[in-house]
């Protein structure tokens, strides 16, 4: 269970994220909305302790992981896998070498072993036989799908997706939301997955938790969220995209 | 007028808070070696990134500087019947200053630019929080493979310069100026003392050390997007070649007055 406790996070003088506080269950798949800048990647970013918080708790497996020292937050991450809006592939490395990244860096797994957990992978989310391209050879979509399968080698509990579909068409958009599904059921992951696009919002997500300015403004299933009467949740709906 | 006294302190703040991270940067480097096992793989890497493929840019630039000094010296030297002399003072000159300055001189221009830029990439495309988010320490694997390389790598690139130099000059001095080939090697032999050669590696190690640091600095620190790239790698080699002659002096004056 993932509880955040009252977070502030103040960049410049402005406040981004101004006394958030909620609870996400395990297994549960979240879609966090919101106009741009209302500091939804800030709050994926703190989840995952890359940025520190201004005040606020955020507590993980009953642990507030801003308390963590440098070696139990190197223990932490490993529960949490992330997949960033520009995939952010290291682009010196091979995609093989890219996903086997986290399994060479934490465990003491032989070679085989690590190639049996990445062929493995690939196969999750249907890119086997790329495992030698490097990234910059790949689609938009192969990469975000390399992203994911990068997040995922070392089993995490949590997965965060910052912008999962942003810029992609719609076609792999839907391959990448299918993907977000098949991981939280065949994996049970606890999945929050941040984004704009409605169709990703009504695909994949269990509660919709929408912000604004910084500030909590409704939490609910999809269902519930189409037929909520606060005009900052209508607008973004009928709009089809934020 | 205030406004002007207003920005030049916070020019000054600015520059002493640079300062103080660069230096943090450094002591989390120097410890950071100590704890854990290092990545020999990334280090052999940055070793012949940095070293190896530097080597004919070094080598080149060290011969015809040399030549050049000779040029200049030999002519005058011989004017006033010193010509014997040349080998000795091309051997100190090369040895305490020319190699090792100009050495640090290429690596800045080379390798601060293009560590500046890779890491500057990685930063601002999210590949540096990638690695946070793996639970690898952008340090561990960018910085100190890098720093490691660069304090291994000057002071080799450095006595290959000092050779080439010295024989730069040997070329020109010999066979353009016509000093006795013997005398040239003689009086090397007997002006120019182990301490030079000495002092002239390990200046170079130490420049290592501000390169690498300056450049990892200025590359985890870029931020926007290809601009920001461009004025980090700038900022980079302008700072490491303004360190490294201000760290020069005080050098060589601490070990050859």
């Amino acid at each position: 269970m993932i509880k955040i406790e009252n977070i502030k996070k103040k960049f410049n003088g402005h406040f981004v994220l101004d006394g958030i506080s909620l609870t996400i269950n395990e297994g549960e798949t979240v879609a966090v909305i919101g106009p741009s800048g209302c500091g939804k990647s800030t709050l994926l970013k703190l989840i995952n302790r890359l940025e520190e918080p201004t005040s606020g708790k955020i507590i993980i497996d009953g642990q507030n992981i801003f308390n963590l020292s440098e070696d139990e937050l190197v223990k932490f991450r490993q529960k949490i896998g992330m997949v960033f809006q520009s995939s952010a592939l290291f682009d010196s490395l091979s995609v093989f070498e890219n996903v086997a990244f986290a399994l060479r860096e934490h465990t003491q797994l032989n070679e085989r072993e690590i190639n049996k957990i990445v062929l493995k992978k690939m196969e999750l989310v249907d890119l086997l036989g790329k495992e030698n391209m490097m990234p910059s050879e790949l689609s938009g979509g192969m990469q975000k799908r390399v992203s994911v399968a990068r997040a995922i080698a070392i089993n995490p509990k949590i997965i965060l997706y910052d912008e999962p579909t942003t810029g992609l068409d719609p076609i792999t958009s839907v391959t990448i939301e299918n993907l977000i599904n098949k991981l939280a059921k065949e994996l049970k992951v606890t999945s929050i997955v941040v984004t704009h696009q409605l169709s990703t919002i009504f695909r994949t997500a269990n509660r919709i938790i929408m912000l604004d300015n910084g500030k909590f403004i409704e939490s609910g299933t999809p269902e519930k969220t189409k037929e909520s009467n606060n005009p900052i949740i209508k607008t973004f709906i009928n709009s089809g995209v934020w | 007028m205030l406004i002007n006294v207003e920005n030049l302190g916070r020019l000054v703040i600015e520059y002493i808070e640079e300062a103080g991270k660069t230096t943090i940067l450094f002591l989390d480097t120097f410890t950071g070696i100590f704890s854990g096992k290092s990545n020999i793989r990334l280090i052999l890497d940055q070793m012949v990134k940095i070293g190896i493929d530097s080597i004919p840019i070094a080598i080149t630039s060290a011969f015809f500087v040399g030549m050049v000094f000779a040029v200049q010296i030999a002519t005058e030297f011989v004017k006033f019947g010193a010509g014997k002399y040349i080998g000795g003072v091309m051997g100190i000159a090369v040895a305490r200053e020319l190699a090792p300055a100009l050495t640090g001189i290429v690596i800045s221009s080379r390798v601060a630019a293009s560590i500046t830029a890779e890491i500057g990439t990685m930063k601002v495309t999210e590949q540096i929080e990638a690695l946070n988010s793996l639970g690898s320490n952008p340090i561990k694997y960018l910085v100190i493979p890098r720093f490691l390389a660069c304090i291994f790598m000057m002071p080799l690139l450095t006595i290959l310069s000092d050779i080439c130099s010295f024989f730069g000059g040997y070329f020109v001095s010999v066979y353009l100026i016509k000093i006795n080939s013997v005398d040239y090697l003689n009086s090397a032999q007997q002006l120019l003392k182990y301490n030079d050669i000495y002092g002239g590696i390990f200046k170079s190690f130490i420049f290592g050390i501000i390169i690498s640091i300056i450049a990892c600095r200025k590359g985890l620190n870029t931020k926007g997007g290809a601009k920001g790239v461009g004025e980090a790698t700038t900022s980079s080699v302008v700072a490491s070649l303004i360190a490294l002659f201000i760290v020069n002096y005080f050098l060589s004056v601490l070990l050859f007055k």
